[in-house]
């Protein structure tokens, strides 16, 4: 067993041991958003595309989901699906929009659009507006198991989470990873070898946005709520954060940028305009001196030791 | 009453000017971003951030050292233009050899750092600019009354932002700026200070949100966050046009506050939207912009 296989068990049965540990609601928090990080990571990390829009398939997913699994009466897992679903379709029309601009515009296209999406559900029905969609139950996984319980309902994120992770993995190791790694290193040769660039990003981009709206969907049932919070241009600038401070194009850097982020959130809560500059101070100083991230640095370190 | 598509012709021309007025910040806006693109490679978020730190300049300048409108005019846009000067020195001159996107992503976190301090220390509710007396009142043009101070600002930003198409594309200065952008090592080998160059463009482009913003202050209320409001539409506009031209950003940030105005008029729930929408459009006609030319 390779010691990368011995770190992810390392990780996993700690993952099933802080439920009973920590505070179950805060930890699927986490777990949601890592998986939302992960999901963006796919495109800059591993195909060299800066979305800066992301949080339009997170919070309409989250809706979506609300929607289903409240108005509509879904289990949880349907509505979760649901909710995938319709950000995987968001996802088909924005990136086929999207990747006909590149580097820079494509970021910029991406963030138009999402903001374009925001004034939608600020007026939308669906949406509540300012209340957005809020109590939503959890209900019964496939009409046996009850997820009222935390600690359940936890293992049910954890499930999740642990499923597409593995998905993740396996694209990037895939042949069709490596299309990708190779569009990001140089694209114009990716081209000339004979590859559709523009099919591939397109592809990426949809799996991207499908996996961000399973995380948006899970965030909706473990919490219960999906707010306007969760499609403005800061979510989608959040995101990026995560997983610039994680390490870009690291498997498990977007995880540990993730609950950073939210563990940081969460003991600032209570000041306000400052959580908003220390995040603006991160992003300066990870893009100033930080750039591989934590993750990113901690693989550098390993790798030059191993090589003297 | 005259009707225009039974719509009162006040209510028309009343929404068009509105649209107009918005149009001259887009211009002024957007202008800025493509004269920095055009020389340091940066899509430059803090933009609106820089353009709100030009209104909160102006409406301190008011209030607590009781400075008014004219000279606020002129130390605002310098005060934004000092802040651009640092951050180009200490923070974005790191960048130039990487991806563009880092640019980006800096910007970004000064513009949440800049919204933030803001917020810290005046909340987001927004604090009302007084209007200088001069501007009080409106022309009554026979059809319509036209508000003097959106007289101004709509004079005004087009005389900026002519002054600076000529500067760049008819004069030496302007001559250099562009010859700077297309071979910077050529241009520093025939002994002009190129390092200087970049500095001044970026001071000079944030500078021109400054004054923006100085002349949005009495036109909407000064808060933190009209700048991150702003700054997503100027980047659809700048989408829209391509930043390769300055008289296209021009143009298309006039045309779009006019079409934001009409829509307005005639499908109000969709105003916010529309210049995503055209973006979208354009997106699958032309996709390097309408004045763009494809890198």
């Amino acid at each position: 067993m390779s010691r990368k296989a011995i770190l992810y068990l390392v990780l996993l049965a700690g993952a099933c041991v802080v439920p009973f540990v920590g505070y179950p609601p805060f930890l699927m928090k986490c777990l949601c958003f890592a998986l939302f990080a992960c999901a963006f990571n796919l495109l800059i990390g591993f195909t060299g595309l800066l979305s800066f829009g992301h949080a339009m398939f997170f919070g309409f997913a989250a809706y979506a989901c609300g929607h289903a699994a409240k108005v509509w009466g879904w289990t949880p897992e349907v509505a979760i699906l649901f909710g995938t679903a319709a950000a995987a379709i968001m996802g088909i029309l924005v990136g086929w929009l999207a990747v006909r601009r590149q580097g820079i515009y494509f970021a910029m296209v991406t963030l138009a659009l999402s903001q374009m999406v925001y004034f939608i559900c600020v007026q939308a029905p669906f949406t509540y507006a300012e209340d957005g969609i809020q109590s939503i139950p959890r209900g019964k996984l496939l009409g046996v198991i009850d997820l009222s319980d935390d600690t359940v309902m936890y293992f049910f994120v954890l499930a999740i989470f642990v499923a597409a992770f593995a998905l993740i993995h396996r694209i990037i190791h895939s042949p069709f990873g490596q299309v990708l790694k190779s569009i990001r290193e140089n694209e114009p040769r990716a081209l000339s070898l004979g590859y559709d660039v523009d099919k591939y990003k397109l592809m990426a981009f949809v799996l991207s946005a499908a996996l961000a709206g399973l995380a948006g969907a899970t965030k909706s049932l473990s919490l219960g709520l999906a707010t306007l919070t969760d499609v403005t241009w800061q979510m989608s600038g959040e995101v990026v954060l995560m997983t610039l401070l994680g390490g870009m194009g690291t498997i498990l850097g977007p995880v540990v940028g993730a609950s950073t982020i939210i563990a940081m959130e969460n003991y600032l809560s209570g000041f306000g305009s400052w959580v908003t500059i220390i995040m603006g101070a991160t992003f300066v100083v990870c893009v100033l001196a930080f750039r591989r991230g934590i993750v990113g640095e901690i693989e550098h370190r390993l790798v030059r030791k191993a090589g003297k | 009453m005259t009707e225009i598509f039974g719509i009162p012709i006040q209510a028309f021309m009343g929404q068009l000017t509105i649209g107009l007025v918005n149009g001259c910040f887009y211009a002024m806006l957007s202008l800025g971003l493509a004269v920095i693109f055009g020389m340091l490679n940066v899509v430059n978020f803090a933009h609106g951030a820089l353009y709100m730190m030009g209104a909160f300049f102006s409406w301190m300048l008011l209030n607590y050292a009781g400075v008014n409108y004219w000279f606020a005019l002129i130390l605002a846009p310098i005060g934004v233009a000092i802040v651009g000067v640092i951050i180009e020195k200490t923070m974005l001159r790191w960048l130039y050899q990487l991806d563009h996107l880092y640019g980006l992503l800096l910007t970004f976190g000064l513009a949440l750092i800049f919204e933030g301090i803001f917020r810290h220390n005046y909340g987001s509710s927004g604090q009302p600019y007084e209007l200088p007396d001069i501007f009080r009142g409106a022309f009554d043009l026979g059809f319509m009354f036209l508000p003097k101070y959106r007289a101004w600002v709509v004079v005004m930003s087009i005389v900026i932002c002519f002054a600076t198409w000529y500067t760049i594309e008819k004069t030496r200065l302007g001559a250099y700026l562009r010859a700077g952008t297309e071979n910077p090592k050529l241009v520093q080998a025939f002994g002009i200070n190129v390092p200087l160059m970049v500095t001044l463009t970026y001071a000079f482009g944030v500078g021109l949100a400054g004054f923006a913003g100085v002349m949005a202050a009495p036109v909407y209320l000064v808060n933190p966050t009209m700048g991150s409001g702003i700054i997503i539409v100027v980047f659809a506009v700048v989408v829209i046009g391509g930043m390769g031209s300055i008289l296209g950003s021009i143009i298309t940030g006039l045309a779009l506050g006019l079409v934001e105005g009409l829509t307005k008029v005639f499908y109000p729930e969709a105003s916010s939207t529309v210049v995503f929408i055209i973006m979208a459009i354009v997106l699958l006609i032309r996709p390097a912009g309408l004045f763009g030319r494809e890198k």
